[in-house]
């Protein structure tokens, strides 16, 4: 193999860095998540969605520097009540005179709390049953399935509803709502990837060792399905995020008085005539956030599953 | 979607038994899917912290008169008794008795669902209109600006909550502009000078010759349809134009062109022909999508179909009617999967023979 342009010349960090024989298993680690690195950032898409993700982290870190008012109590009834963009309130108040910048500020908290942990419920459980279900085959693999296809026929909000509508409104209920729609998708793709290397001779090795079935699906066979999951899961942080919105906008989310975007729309839907900004801004806000998981998500797809971008 | 495994099979009575079975195996998963649906929704009645006795009786009931409406409800029965026979009712189509509208639910749900498919047909006949000639173009002149126009049509309509684009566009084309009707199927003046008939405006003012109140009721549907439809147009013109790069790389296009046929055919006729069978199933996806965004448009524009039915209910513990507007929606998604999976085998003899 002869290498034109052999990067190991380069001294120094970057060097070491796109070695093409690394020296250890942690140098090629790094290494890969570099060169992954380098062509995410060549996408100027994938990077505006970067972006916008990791300010939505520091408003959610940094809620109470950012935050110009008090996001619960508000000020003045009579004269500070539904007052347009200014000065005093960048974006405008409310109809309990509270202001909207900051109440937006405080509930990237919410948003982030939301996407979390449905991720945090959901990615297990699909990466769970998708693999137990693609290594074991047989009968397990059939009832397994079974029970994600029809997961998967149903209608994503209304299912949410009908859970909300049994364990009552609430942020952490929508949540367990949302969480138990959200991963049967993970479950298929976790299962898909585990059929491509069930029979391949490296698990054959690993059998022949003695590990358990256990051992083989967490250390061997959940790594490599993770990237395809995470791909998946980003792509999906915009849905989780218009779902939750949609179930406070209902009512049925998180209840007043937190700072929830869906929750101020619907109560700004009243002024929408006179005063637009009180539900336009949380809007916008979902928009934003929501396009910002988006990008990100396709801009990951392109570096970790090139299969699929097209 | 459902991929379609039908086992490798020589000769013609092979194949056909092949497909056979593969019907039959269909054909269980789909009763397997809505007994799955069934299953889902009695247990989330019997998790609902409400008593339904207590409902029913009242809390001042002696504890006999409880016991005993307690047996006539079969709650005494166990778990597994109970769901059987909720089956049954199921079946026969008996949902219980809606508390808030004090009518059997079977009876409001045939009055609002037909208002909630007027909706959802309207957008997704928007959406396949402009999606797909969209869809085509874009991806004919891959990288031009209509190209960037559908990806940002596309971008928006992955990211937007439906309810915030609802009303803004009542906002703007209703309340600033005065373009459309407020929210509502029709102005007061029009409610009553209908028959229902069908339960849907636009057919049952056409049917009756009354284009006064066909009018009207175009100008309220138009803002809920239209944001529908850009919703579908969003999900048909990505998809279109992804089916249709594929199409164009294949070798039959450039044999086409060889043969000196007009770009316009070989790109109409002959590459748009190809992707339209895994379009179909496209349409139809988001058709069903549309019947669950409903529930968000409907409630921002006060429109009389099943998603606002089922939300109002939710808001006054109404379960027999929340679980019935889910089981039907539910089952409505089932039959538009297996009606989009049948439409593919029906077009596409790959599906049948491998």
């Amino acid at each position: 193999m002869t290498i034109v342009n052999d990067p190991a010349a380069e001294p120094g960090i970057r060097g070491w860095l796109t070695d093409p024989e690394p020296t250890s298993r942690t140098q090629a680690r790094i290494g890969n998540l570099y060169r992954g690195w380098r062509s995410f950032v060549r996408n100027p898409l994938a990077m505006v969605g970067f972006t916008i993700v990791v300010l939505l982290l520091l408003a959610a870190a940094f809620a109470p520097w950012l935050a110009t008012h008090n996001p619960i109590v508000g000020g003045d009834l009579r004269t500070q009540r539904l007052l347009p963009p200014g000065d005093e309130f960048w974006l405008g108040t409310d109809d309990q005179a509270r202001d909207i910048y900051s109440r937006l500020v405080y509930g990237s908290r919410l948003t982030l709390l939301v996407v979390v942990l449905v991720t945090v419920i959901a990615m297990p459980i699909g990466l769970l049953v998708g693999t137990v279900a693609g290594y074991m085959g047989g009968w397990i693999d059939a009832l397994l399935m079974r029970i994600t296809d029809i997961f998967l026929a149903f209608p994503r909000l209304v299912l949410a509803l009908a859970f909300v509508a049994a364990l009552g409104p609430g942020i952490e209920n929508a949540i367990i709502a949302i969480a138990i729609t959200a991963w049967p998708p993970y479950a298929r793709i976790a299962r898909a990837e585990t059929l491509t290397v069930r029979n391949s001779d490296f698990i054959a090795a690993v059998q022949l060792q003695g590990a358990s079935s256990g051992r083989i699906i967490w250390k061997h066979i959940v790594p490599l399905c993770l990237s395809s999951v995470i791909v998946r899961v980003t792509l999906d942080m915009a849905g989780i995020i218009l779902t939750a919105a949609g179930l406070g906008f209902l009512g049925l989310g998180a209840q007043p008085p937190l700072p929830e975007w869906g929750a101020m729309i619907a109560s700004g839907r009243r002024y929408i005539v006179d005063q637009w900004w009180v539900a336009t801004m949380p809007g916008v806000a979902i928009f934003v956030v929501s396009l910002g998981f988006n990008l990100l998500g396709d801009g990951l797809r392109d570096v970790l599953d090139p299969k699929a971008a097209k | 979607m459902a991929s379609v495994d039908t086992a490798t099979g020589g000769g013609r009575g092979r194949a056909l038994l092949s497909t056979s079975t593969a019907v039959a195996r269909f054909v269980g998963m789909v009763l397997a899917t809505l007994l799955g649906l069934v299953a889902v929704t009695f247990v989330i009645g019997r998790v609902v912290p409400i008593d339904p006795v207590l409902a029913v009786v009242g809390d001042r009931a002696s504890p006999s008169v409880y016991a005993r409406v307690r047996e006539e409800m079969g709650l005494h029965l166990p778990l597994w008794q109970q769901f059987f026979i909720y089956l049954g009712d199921v079946l026969k189509g008996d949902f219980g008795r809606s508390v808030l509208t004090t009518k059997p639910v079977v009876e409001d749900i045939a009055r609002f669902f037909p208002a909630t498919i007027e909706l959802a047909t309207l957008g997704t006949l928007i959406g396949t209109i402009f999606g797909v000639p969209l869809g085509v173009l874009a991806a004919v002149k891959r990288g031009s600006l209509i190209d960037q126009v559908v990806r940002v049509i596309g971008l928006v309509g992955y990211s937007a909550p439906i309810f915030w684009l609802g009303l803004l566009a009542l906002l703007l084309f209703y309340a600033k502009l005065g373009w459309a009707a407020g929210p509502g199927r029709l102005d007061v003046v029009y409610e009553y000078q209908l028959k229902a008939v069908t339960n849907m405006v636009l057919v049952d003012s056409l049917l009756q010759g009354n284009m006064a109140v066909f009018r009207n009721a175009v100008s309220h549907i138009v803002l809920p349809a239209g944001i529908l439809g850009y919703f579908s147009l969003a999900y048909i013109s990505r998809m279109t134009r992804s089916f249709m790069l594929n199409e164009l790389a294949q070798e039959y296009v450039t044999t086409a062109r060889v043969k000196g046929l007009s770009e316009r055919r070989v790109i109409w006729r002959h590459a748009l022909r190809n992707a339209a069978v895994p379009l179909i199933t496209v349409i139809a996806l988001s058709y069903a999508n549309l019947l669950e965004g409903s529930v968000l448009t409907e409630t921002v524009f006060a429109w009389p179909g099943l998603g606002r039915y089922i939300t109002n209910s939710l808001q006054n513990a109404d379960m027999n009617a929340v679980l019935g507007g889910t089981l039907v929606i539910g089952a409505a998604f089932v039959a538009l999967n297996l009606f989009s999976d049948l439409l593919y085998r029906l077009f596409d003899p790959r599906t049948r023979k491998r």
